[in-house]
């Protein structure tokens, strides 16, 4: 084995001083949520115990935590569900020439980089002028989308771009439709980046909160709710949530990465 | 029959995209410019076409003064991600040579973009608030006498706040066109005698400007349109003019926050066009 060098130590140890920045401060809320009764908002921990864990689900300390909960997830899914549709037919148009598809594929970038709030308040000067309320599930979704599609389209071209077109080419040979081949042989093809996407999506919509922040109508999604509390909310409370929904979107990262490698050993066979 | 479906099938495949981008992006900018020239009496907008939310901006002492802020925020979390983003993808795509390794340490520096903004920015309150671990830790080494301040509620807890949040999408593409580099390039270089040094600067940064480009367009339209991380880690003093135009919704001036808006758009586009001018990002989609 090749000598490492000594730039291979000093990136190293800049590599764990980031992960170090990047995690450090997330553990230290996780660890202050387990204070007792007593804790306050910094160090030193005062007690141990799940006190405030539990008070998250009292309505009195954080407001309707579990109302907006449900909120973004509903929201989250609705967005999965219309992101994987939309970007798989594009993908799939995208593997021919067409005449206007670079239009739509700098459309699509450019939805991404435009800022944030500029599609925020766009969407609210839209259903104000138009006399609509705005609503999570209608101006709220729509916002969402104008996240979660560029990504899950970038992804899906870069599936279709590995894709081999002999499988397809075969299936219509042996005289499948244009729907069979897609539901028999694209479709368990592509199914793990299709998780792998869905998941991306999801925590995409899930913690989305500029887009949402001025078209989200009378109810709150979850982010917009904790970004409320963060000025009334001055206990351990406010951290004992957030470690909750951090677990909550690390637990559906984990299910993706093991549903996505388990199911590409299953292709590999 | 058969021939026109062909012909029609990929329009058909796309019309559901064009339709969330048309509807819920293209439309929704057309109507900020044509609302950017509307009227407010104090409490509505009314259909009008007026320059006045223009002069009223170009003319403000405020509106300069939040704008060449918004430029210092951007310059200072570029720089940052970059100086962060490089060494660490440069570490995983060259030095970590075991590729399962490569994944879990990649997926480590990702995870964290899949969590919520909010909770992220929260989090720096125990460690940089006035009873926090660092103001404990210079205390009990003496260093001050007194608790920092300007720890959190600054501009400093601004930037450090989207270093924090942005990098990720500086990372994401610098690794990914250093994964794509041709390892032989690197042994040729190394047998022709150029030092550690040389190749960095000769090969791999050459190689690596498109993903450097790609990095840096996402960076500089996330800061431009930022309010969460001014709001929650600025105090009274840091503006952005996302936090701008967030404020004049806030108090209903719609044509206004519009105008500002129109104004941020076209700045955000020319940084764009400026990085696509030294940068050819094509080779990398």
């Amino acid at each position: 084995m090749q000598k490492r060098s000594l730039s291979f130590y000093l990136l190293a140890i800049f590599f764990g001083l980031f992960v170090l920045f990047l995690y450090g401060p997330m553990f230290a809320i996780f660890a202050l949520s387990l204070q007792g009764e007593e804790g306050t908002l910094t160090f030193p921990m005062r007690g141990f115990s799940f006190y405030w864990l539990g008070q998250v689900f009292q309505e009195q300390r954080v407001g309707s935590f579990v109302e907006s909960f449900q909120r973004s997830l509903i929201l989250g899914l609705a967005v999965v569900l219309f992101s994987l549709i939309v970007s798989v037919l594009a993908g799939l148009a995208f593997r021919n020439r067409f005449k206007g598809a670079n239009t739509l594929f700098y459309l699509t970038i450019s939805s991404l980089i435009v800022p944030s709030v500029l599609v925020s308040l766009g969407i609210g000067i839209v259903f104000q002028v138009l006399g609509i309320p705005t609503n999570w599930f209608t101006s709220g979704f729509g916002a969402h989308m104008t996240w979660t599609v560029p990504f899950a389209f970038l992804i899906m071209l870069g599936i279709f771009n590995r894709f081999n077109p002999a499988y397809e080419e075969a299936a219509k040979d042996m005289g499948a439709s244009d729907g069979q081949t897609f539901w028999a042989v694209v479709f368990p093809l592509i199914l793990p980046s299709l998780i792998g996407i869905g998941l991306l999506t999801f925590t995409l919509s899930y913690d989305e909160f500029t887009r949402t922040s001025l078209v989200s109508g009378q109810d709150n999604t979850l982010p917009l709710e904790i970004f409320g509390m963060t000025t009334n909310v001055t206990s351990p409370a406010l951290y004992a949530l957030g470690t909750l929904t951090t677990l909550f979107s690390f637990a559906l990262i984990a299910i993706a990465l093991t549903a996505f490698q388990a199911l590409s050993k299953r292709q590999q066979q | 029959m058969t021939r026109t479906w062909k012909a029609l099938q990929p329009y058909t495949l796309v019309t559901p995209q064009t339709l969330v981008f048309l509807l819920f992006l293209v439309f929704p900018i057309l109507m900020i410019l044509i609302v950017s020239f509307w009227d407010f009496n104090g409490y509505a907008m009314t259909p009008a076409f007026t320059l006045q939310n223009y002069i009223d901006i170009f003319t403000s002492q405020v509106s300069l003064k939040t704008y060449l802020n918004t430029f210092k925020y951007v310059i200072l979390v570029w720089f940052f991600c970059l100086a962060i983003a490089f060494p660490v993808s440069y570490f995983l795509a060259f030095h970590v040579k075991n590729q399962k390794w490569q994944i879990i340490l990649f997926l480590l520096c990702t995870v964290p973009f899949w969590t919520s903004n909010i909770i992220r920015m929260i989090s720096w309150v125990p460690f940089l608030g006035k009873e926090g671990l660092v103001n404990q830790l210079l205390l009990g080494l003496n260093l001050v006498q007194e608790p920092v301040q300007w720890l959190l509620f600054s501009d400093f807890a601004v930037v450090l706040g989207m270093v924090h949040l942005y990098n990720f999408f500086m990372i994401g593409p610098i690794f990914n066109s250093l994964m794509r580099i041709d390892r032989n390039l690197i042994t040729a270089a190394e047998d022709m005698g150029a030092s550690g040094f040389q190749i960095l600067k000769e090969v791999i940064l050459p190689l690596a400007s498109s993903g450097i480009a790609i990095g840096s367009i996402f960076v500089v339209t996330l800061v431009m349109g930022e309010f969460v991380t001014v709001r929650l880690m600025g105090g009274g003093q840091s503006a952005s003019v996302g936090k701008l135009i967030a404020t004049q919704i806030g108090s209903l001036q719609y044509p206004l926050a519009a105008a500002n808006a129109v104004i941020l758009l076209a700045v955000t586009l020319i940084l764009v066009v400026g990085i696509l001018r030294v940068v050819d990002i094509r080779k990398e989609l």
